[in-house]
């Protein structure tokens, strides 16, 4: 045995235990999912093979769709909110003078907290009587009395779940807002900035376009972490009213554990797996050309 | 994207955009920066507050913006609550160390195989490694609930922390890979002169020359695994398995009688991110670039 075959047999051993953990905690419950989703499948029963009827009974369950709507619009809303946002923040503070460096931090912590817990402490926020937004509101006067948040109006919960997901995720895109700003040649910008143009000008003229990569990678980041949202409406909204603030990710998690229907939410995985594939490949294709 | 990106000071480009702004408009953009950071920072600094009120302040209608008097009502309450804070903050602490123990464990020998090992089929394995980028966990947790149910792995911090790795492996092997790679190999050649084994070269020239990725990959680990909701909440069905997420979780649901105690959430909150916010503000550095680096994997 020469030392280049050596160094193979070690080489696989040292990468072996990766890929036997990916082997069996990704890849076959992936393969299990698909198996399980032409199944009947509970814990109880033994699983019986049903063909396509999952399929079939998704295309017709209501629910499949309120969910499935409900969580487009949520994308469709946040998005634009989140790109303008955090792209505005960035301008704002891509100087590194003293007060924008503290304001960059603490846009950021949010990020850093649980979306678990910031969707309780917004809950909190949001809620009737104890709620501080209600206070708050009062107090100004915008309303006369208070608002019922969650569980009456489903654009009202919406608002409010958007509202506190604006916040605790604002900071992600405006730091790679910042990165992306910071790495445009000086030259560029002081070149642009003896013609004489305006700020804003230059902001549209030279920041967007060379930054348009990076708004677009963060764009599909929003984008599949909104299709997958599930946290923010399980604990804000709960669902309210009658699942109509259930996201697909919920309704899926309502099949599968609490109707314990396994068969059937392994079905709405795939179905939300296949969706969330299509925006990954766009964001691979996408990261590629950013690094050619 | 290459930019040297830090939230400290950095003496270069000071004028990247700015240069135009003088007199009024500086002062406006300052005010603008200063509201913004107290818009952000509101939201927490009434909650931490919050969870100090006494209970009679709690229960105070209208809800009052900040305590009057200081108590630890709220946290006596939530460190008897069911099985106890100290169990809960056990049993996210222990998932997230075991978390972190499994990354690290798995990763860094994958990241050394990967860079610096002629393995036929390299970049099939890196792809495959990557496959939970392809295909979300949250997609994925019922056949894993249904594999672990059998495995006996539901109810477990193992179990639990398993998935967290499984949910982080993509980014972790891209962070150890990438950093192995850029270690200079003469490093390397230098020790096997010396006799060393593959082994003993990875202890001596690598590990040292990784401490970056190593802590990185550990602090998102740590952070993922401590906030980790959907995952938890699908293996852990047990009250004494919970981690503080599902417990509080669990205190909101609470609607029976008076509602959810607000000062128990408020409490459980503000414990919840404390491990959070100093890590930040300890390793501010290597959250930035992990982030930067994850976004453009």
């Amino acid at each position: 045995m020469n030392s280049m075959q050596r160094a193979r047999i070690i080489g696989l051993f040292y990468l072996a235990p990766a890929v036997i953990f990916v082997a069996i905690f990704t890849a076959y419950p992936l393969l299990q999912m698909v198996w399980m989703s032409f199944h009947n499948w509970s814990i109880i029963e033994p699983a019986r093979w049903i063909g396509a009827a999952n399929y079939v009974r998704a295309w017709t369950d209501n629910q499949f769709w309120v969910s499935l709507g409900f969580t487009l619009k949520y994308t469709i809303y946040i998005t634009p909110i989140l790109m303008v946002f955090g792209y505005l923040i960035a301008l704002l503070v891509t100087e590194n003078t003293l007060l924008r460096k503290f304001t960059r931090g603490v846009v950021f912590v949010p990020v850093v907290i649980g979306l678990s817990v910031s969707s309780l402490l917004w809950y909190w926020l949001f809620s009737y009587h104890y709620g501080l937004v209600n206070r708050l509101l009062l107090d100004i006067g915008i309303v006369d009395k208070p608002i019922v948040w969650f569980g009456e109006d489903a654009d009202r919960a919406l608002w409010a779940v958007i509202i506190s997901i604006v916040w605790k995720v604002v900071g992600f895109g405006m730091l790679l807002f910042v990165a992306a700003i910071q790495a445009i040649p000086q030259e560029i910008n002081e070149a642009t900035m003896v013609d004489g143009a305006t700020y804003w000008q230059r902001v549209r003229r030279i920041t967007l376009p060379l930054t348009a990569r990076t708004v677009l990678l963060v764009t599909l980041f929003s984008v599949i972490g909104s299709l997958l949202a599930f946290d923010q409406f399980f604990l804000m909204t709960a669902g309210q009213p009658f699942n109509q603030t259930a996201s697909s990710v919920f309704w899926l998690y309502l099949n599968s554990f609490p109707y314990l229907k396994l068969g059937y939410g392994a079905t709405l995985s795939l179905i939300l797996a296949v969706i969330i594939l299509v925006c990954t490949v766009a964001q691979m294709w996408l990261t590629r050309r950013t690094h050619a | 994207m290459t930019a040297e990106y830090t939230l400290e000071a950095q003496p270069t480009s000071t004028t990247s955009l700015g240069g135009v702004w003088t007199g009024r408009s500086k002062y406006i953009i300052g005010a603008i920066c200063v509201a913004l950071a107290a818009i952000m920072l509101a939201p927490l600094v009434v909650t931490v507050l919050a969870s100090f009120k006494t209970t009679v302040g709690q229960a105070a209608l209208p809800p009052t913006y900040f305590p009057h008097e200081l108590s630890l009502d709220s946290y006596a309450k939530l460190w008897n609550y069911q099985d106890g804070l100290p169990r809960y903050l056990f049993n996210s602490a222990a998932t997230a160390l075991l978390a972190i123990a499994f990354s690290l464990g798995l990763t860094i020998p994958a990241g050394y195989a990967l860079a610096r090992f002629p393995i036929a089929g390299k970049e099939y394995y890196f792809v495959f490694l990557l496959l939970a980028l392809i295909i979300p966990y949250q997609a994925l947790i019922t056949p894993i609930f249904f594999m672990f149910a059998s495995l006996k792995l539901t109810n477990t911090l193992v179990g639990l922390a398993i998935v967290h790795t499984a949910i982080q492996i993509p980014f972790s092997i891209y962070i150890m890979r990438n950093s192995f790679e850029a270690v200079p190999k003469e490093l390397e050649e230098a020790a096997v002169i010396d006799g060393c084994s593959s082994w003993q070269v990875l202890i001596r020239i690598y590990l040292p020359a990784i401490r970056p990725a190593i802590v990185t990959v550990a602090l998102f680990a740590f952070v993922m695994s401590w906030n980790e909701f959907l995952a938890a909440l699908v293996i852990m069905n047990r009250g004494v398995t919970f981690t503080l997420p599902l417990v509080l979780a669990a205190a909101r649901q609470e609607t029976s009688i008076g509602g959810t105690d607000w000062g128990l959430l408020q409490a459980g909150i503000t414990i919840s991110i404390i491990p959070c916010i100093l890590f930040y503000l300890l390793l501010q550095k290597y959250y930035v670039s992990g982030f930067l680096s994850g976004a453009v994997k």
